[in-house]
């Protein structure tokens, strides 16, 4: 297979046609700064490709609408920006309760409220992952690239389907909006839902027959007959109120994700086996890091770089990775007041100390900045 | 407080279906009717699916979607792909299974207060798209399920649990409101004349496009004992005075008004004109013409 040319395109541009490429066939969203491109693009590219695009009324019928078309089976997805995924919340709680297979591509900008529509932030690390009321277990992945943005898309579809889950890709406003040169390869694998494992009489929407604890999925239009609902209910879909009903499903519902982590989990780190200091960021803000840390090697200083590809299940094994290389202090740097911070400092038992360079900016920091606060924090 | 909703589903009258000589055998789920008796959603489930067995069309071939509320769970009560979906979603959930799947004869069965009023603005979309579903309301102009309370269907002066000195709100009137939002087929049925509901369904599913129907379903529960209007039976009687039956009522003329003692019944709206996934067909081939 001859490779493809890298070709200019934005981040919005490359997360629409990855979609396309793993076989999103459905795109049903709002117009919000700094995600309407996306919109734009599945407008014109999905009915070449027989797929169906439609523009709703509002967010809360854009992602409603998503779960109906992957319930007739079809790979479906919208796009929306902070204000956007705010109105999503409830439907986000009804993918899991349904376990319908969903993309939702979130394109960060500044908060709360309306803030800076145009701007970029990271200050949605949380929303992503806490939204909707409920327990459960929200895969988010977080590209710095427009490569990124095409490459975790198709991974994102590729999660949605294998775990029958919601899954978040979570760019920002730059990522989103700037040009990069991108290879829309299609050298990947796509994975599609586990069908019915068993024929129609038998069929229980939510009946568990695997070690993964994900059911086989019936679609409309098909020999099987189902009733899902968003109330909490037993294998055969009837509501069940019940408190071992509600324990049982919660505990499926995020074990199934839970057990999956380590699919899941996913960063890079370079210099990590004699650091003795560690900058870790993610998306957009990561990209000014290298170079940083190039310069405060060459000083000598010990330091090491990773960059959380996977937000959400939080990767435990790079802090644990720190852990075991005694790594003595983790620097967070990131474009909110203080998120990813906490998740790292859940991990201080394993012996280093945390420390932030978080700021609700929409600027990403520069090298020279980034380097400054290397040598601030790794002289005290 | 226990409401109807906290029950456990798993104590059921029925487990069995119908008989294998009726003609609704093997299209309902019998053990999921929660409904009080009297209710008439049962008869807005049933209708529905007798006009699905005489269109010939088996579950493969349709699906059925609901909100939140009393008639929210009905969507249970069906042997086909059946979705429960969120409080006030059930037409964008079912435009979505629709645009995903054009096949499919879709219909959403739901109440007034799911679909009128955290609903509303997707019905009014819903009709202007011209979409091809036949959304089916049981108005019973309060919230039965959540207790009783004011619904944008509710008449001026009635009492409910948060109108406690009479509502001072107008309804909606739910046929001028299809109608003026752009929907192809309106009509209006007490939820006791079977014959013309299910020969209005019929209607709607031949309607390609969208289809709305307000099924008057009184609720004895909740607005009968507030209003003092009495028992299921009681309460049928009383809507049957207000029923007037009228052919050829424009929709701007279908009067709703319990002050006026008249609810005025039939088909206001039967102008066919082409879906919305009819068009959005055309335009795969225009699009796919274009980067030839």
């Amino acid at each position: 297979m001859s490779k493809p040319k890298a070709i200019l395109s934005t981040g919005n541009y490359a997360a629409a046609e990855g979609a396309i490429a793993v076989g999103c066939r459905y795109f049903g969203g709002y117009p919000i700064t700094p995600s309407s491109e996306i919109a734009h693009y599945m407008s014109r590219r999905l009915p070449q490709v027989g797929g169906t695009f439609i523009q709703m009324e509002d967010e809360l019928a854009s992602i409603v609408s998503v779960v109906g078309a992957s319930y007739a089976g079809v790979k479906a997805m919208t796009a929306t920006s902070g204000p956007g995924f705010s109105l999503m919340a409830e439907t986000i709680g009804l993918g899991f309760m349904l376990e319908a297979p969903m993309v939702i591509v979130t394109v960060m900008r500044g908060g709360p409220s309306t803030g800076q529509p145009t701007k970029a932030s990271q200050s949605d690390v949380m929303q992503t992952r806490y939204a909707s009321h409920g327990d459960y277990e929200m895969i988010v992945l977080a590209p710095a690239s427009v490569q990124e943005c095409y490459d975790f898309t198709i991974r994102a579809f590729n999660l949605a389907e294998k775990y029958r889950t919601p899954v978040v890709v979570a760019s920002d406003g730059i990522v989103g909006q700037m040009e990069e040169p991108v290879f829309y390869h299609s050298n990947f694998e796509v994975i599609n839902r586990k069908p019915p494992q068993v024929p129609p009489s038998d069929y229980k929407p939510f009946e568990i027959l695997d070690d993964d604890l994900i059911p086989g999925m019936a679609v409309a239009g098909s020999e099987y007959n189902f009733y899902v609902t968003g109330l909490t209910h037993d294998a055969t879909g009837s509501p069940d109120m019940r408190p071992e009903a509600q324990i049982n499903l919660n505990i499926r519902l995020c074990d199934k994700i839970r057990r999956a982590r380590h699919d899941l989990y996913d960063w890079e780190g370079f210099y990590l086996e004699d650091a003795d200091t560690i900058i870790l960021s993610y998306g957009i803000n990561s990209r000014g890091n290298p170079e940083a840390v190039k310069r405060a090697r060459d000083k000598g200083y010990k330091i090491g770089y990773a960059r959380l590809k996977t937000l959400w299940p939080f990767p435990e094994d790079l802090m644990e990775k720190f852990g075991n290389l005694g790594i003595r202090k983790v620097i967070v740097s990131e474009m909110n007041y203080g998120m990813v911070i906490r998740e790292v400092e859940r991990f201080r038992h394993l012996g280093f100390s945390v420390s932030g360079i978080c700021i609700p900016t929409t600027i990403p920091f520069s090298p020279s900045f980034i380097y400054e606060e290397i040598i601030k924090e790794m002289k005290k | 407080m226990t409401t109807l909703e906290d029950e456990d589903e798993s104590k059921t009258l029925f487990e069995e279906d119908f008989p294998e000589d009726h003609p609704l055998h093997g299209r309902l789920n019998l053990n999921r009717f929660i409904f009080c008796p009297g209710c008439l959603i049962g008869t807005a489930i049933t209708s529905i699916t007798s006009c699905l067995v005489d269109k010939g069309l088996s579950p493969k071939d349709y699906a059925i979607v609901s909100g939140i509320g009393c008639t929210g769970r009905s969507s249970g009560c069906f042997k086909a792909p059946a979705f429960h979906a969120t409080h006030g979603r059930a037409i964008p959930f079912a435009t979505g299974l629709k645009l995903a799947n054009p096949n499919l004869e879709v219909f959403v069965l739901s109440g007034d207060g799911d679909l009128f009023a955290i609903g509303g603005n997707h019905f009014i979309h819903a009709c202007r798209r011209n979409v091809e579903i036949n959304v089916i309301c049981n108005n019973n102009g309060i919230y039965g399920m959540t207790g009783g309370q004011v619904a944008p269907t509710t008449s001026i002066g009635d009492f409910t649990s948060t109108s406690p000195f009479g509502n001072i709100e107008p309804p909606f009137n739910l046929v001028s409101l299809a109608a003026a939002s752009g929907a192809s087929y309106v009509a209006r049925w007490p939820g006791y004349d079977t014959l013309r509901l299910k020969a209005s369904i019929m209607k709607a599913m031949d309607n390609p496009g969208f289809s709305f129907i307000e099924v008057l379903a009184p609720c004895f529960t909740q607005y009968g004992r507030k209003n003092k209007l009495g028992d299921a039976i009681q309460m049928l009687e009383w809507l049957k005075n207000l029923v007037e039956i009228r052919k050829g009522c424009p929709p701007h003329e279908a009067i709703y008004s319990h002050e006026m003692k008249k609810i005025i019944c039939g088909e206001f709206v039967n102008s066919p004109r082409e879906g919305f996934t009819q068009k959005l067909k055309k335009l795969n081939q225009l699009a796919q013409s274009k980067t030839k």
